[in-house]
């Protein structure tokens, strides 16, 4: 089917007017560095044909142009390709963009408003013509259409989706893909590639749950016949499925505390000799006497990162207490902070507190990396020298406190001087 | 040195800064809720409004221009990472 008796390359039909003119890679086994799979993946690329001319959406990755060219030659000549859409412009969707840009000059380049100085970067070019789209904007082929879904930041900021009206087709970029590579090409035809389609959320669409569910909104009321994304499987039997499996990963899974507006508030910390435990501990204390934050209290040499990941997702302030050991903070906290890339943290409030012996790095440099993660962090961190004294106690559980107030927005209008902020 | 009030609207903060300093420079200090990426003007992930005294900010270059462009920012919106607050007072939140 896919490659006829002499194993040239062919374009596959999705309908009389779609094509699939991707390219299959069976040996990747490492992909964006940050996933693995066991079978390798593809790079779907698409060709619709309309009355008045050829659009071919996406491309693929540069070392399978050959396979990408050689499909697309078995169903269209290249002075008919009126349009090319870029959905997304991560090299490997369009690392055959210049060839192709060479033998179709005439073609008009259509991408997202978002990603002009993407693309200018990325084909390192000055003069380049090309049509920014958004949400409503459309482009005729006389009787296919392709309309444009402003769909940014899933997961690139440039990323958009095309629809086709007249085929009930949604080109959909790397939304709803995976790394799965299987020539038999249709999800009712591939093997069982559920697994792959759940990792490749948790990794590559997680971080971006918002935008998924603004794009879902777009997208949940389209007809879907078939969703043609750029990697895996093409979703042919009841495409809606998936989308509804989107849905449901990217709703907060607290949802019933959110509705009850109770504000969440974690407190992590290590300990090695009790100190910054009993500075935890006391201001746990503190947060509790501020009513309306529930609040947990949790050793990290009690747990496994992957469960706080899921925990820290749902919650509304972070805070870490750490000693500072050989001028630093220890590594479970950091093992703990660069494992946050797969979660939202912007405005998340953040603090932090710790024991420490004579230099006491450990608090600064966690603020930092909290504030490097766009997490607010107000409320300077507390130090306390060795064995919190009860006067200091009493400083933790006021911190506690105050965060507490922070995150219910009760804390008064304060004006302060720039100095001030400066100083520490 | 001339003295400026920037007041930060989600966190009900007001901090009175020298002529001159970025946004960028307080916000994340004080703890407001706007977020930085590049920190030179390019990705727009530091997009805020500025809810009052507009005029109080340096003119947004030609690239800061592009940058709200691409990112449909609306009106009275800005980077903080490149408005500078030359005086007056000025009220910012996040976009
Ligand atoms: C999964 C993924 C996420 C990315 N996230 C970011 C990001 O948040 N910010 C950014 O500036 N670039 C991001 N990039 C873009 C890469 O930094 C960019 O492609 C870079 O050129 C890759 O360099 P390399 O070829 O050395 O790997 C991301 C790329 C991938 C694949
Ligand atoms: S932080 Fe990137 S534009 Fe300001």
């Amino acid at each position: 089917m896919v490659d006829s008796d002499n194993n040239a390359p062919a374009a596959v039909a999705l309908s009389e007017r779609v094509y699939w003119i991707g390219a299959f890679d069976p040996d990747l086994r490492s992909f964006d560095i940050i996933l693995k799979t066991a079978n390798g993946t593809s790079y779907n690329a698409y060709l619709v044909r309309g009355s008045e001319g050829v659009a071919i959406i996406d491309t693929v990755k540069e070392g399978f142009a050959g396979d990408f060219f050689a499909r697309l030659e078995t169903v269209a000549d290249y002075a008919e390709i009126k349009v090319i859409v870029l959905n997304h412009l991560e090299p490997d969707h369009t690392g055959a963009l210049p060839e192709l840009m060479r033998r179709a000059p005439q073609a008009q380049l259509f991408i997202s408003q978002k990603a002009q100085t993407m693309l200018k970067a990325l084909l390192k070019r000055d003069k380049l013509n090309f049509t920014p789209v958004l949400t409503g904007d459309k482009v005729s082929l006389g009787d296919r259409s392709l309309e444009f879904l402003h769909t940014p930041y899933l997961h690139w900021p440039d990323t958009q989706c095309t629809y086709v009206p007249e085929e009930k087709t949604l080109f959909s970029g790397d939304v709803f893909g995976c790394h799965f590579c299987d020539t038999r090409l249709f999800n009712d035809e591939a093997g069982d590639f559920r697994f792959s389609f759940e990792y490749y959320y948790a990794h590559i669409m997680r971080p971006f749950k918002d935008y998924v569910i603004r794009a879902l909104e777009l997208i949940e009321p389209l007809q879907l016949d078939l969703i043609a994304p750029t990697h895996g499987p093409i979703l042919r039997d009841r495409p809606k499925r998936y989308v509804r499996r989107y849905r449901e990963m990217s709703q907060p899974s607290l949802s019933t505390d959110k509705q009850a507006k109770a504000r969440t508030l974690l407190i992590f910390y290590i300990s090695s000799y009790g100190n910054t435990r009993r500075m935890a501990e006391a201001i746990y204390a503190g947060v509790m006497s501020v009513a309306g934050v529930r609040v947990s209290l949790y050793d990290l040499e009690g747990g496994e990162v992957s469960p706080f990941v899921d925990l820290i997702e749902d919650a509304d302030g972070l805070l870490f207490g750490t000693p500072t050991i050989n001028g630093d903070a220890v590594k479970p906290v950091w093992d703990l902070l660069s494992s946050l890339t797969v979660v939202n943290l912007k405005n998340k409030l953040g603090g932090v507190f710790g024991s420490y012996g004579w230099s006491g790095e450990a608090v600064r440099l966690v603020e930092d990396r909290l504030r490097g993660l766009k997490l607010r962090v107000p409320i300077q961190g507390l130090r306390v020298k060795l064995i919190p004294t009860e006067e200091e106690l009493e400083q933790c559980h006021r911190f506690g406190r105050e965060l507490a107030q922070e995150l219910l927005g009760l804390r008064e209008a304060r004006v302060i001087d720039f100095a001030e902020l400066t100083s520490s | 040195m001339a003295k400026a009030n920037v007041t930060f609207e989600d966190i009900n903060i007001t901090v009175s800064v020298p002529a001159g300093t970025r946004v960028i420079e307080v916000s994340e200090k004080v703890g407001a809720g706007i977020t930085y990426g590049c920190r030179e003007g390019d990705c727009g992930t530091c997009i805020m409004k500025v809810t009052d005294g507009w005029q109080h900010l340096t003119e947004p270059s030609v690239l800061e221009d592009k940058v709200l462009r691409e990112n449909m920012a609306g009106k009275h919106n800005r980077l903080a990472c490149q408005a500078q607050i030359l005086g007056g007072n000025i009220s910012v939140k996040p976009a």
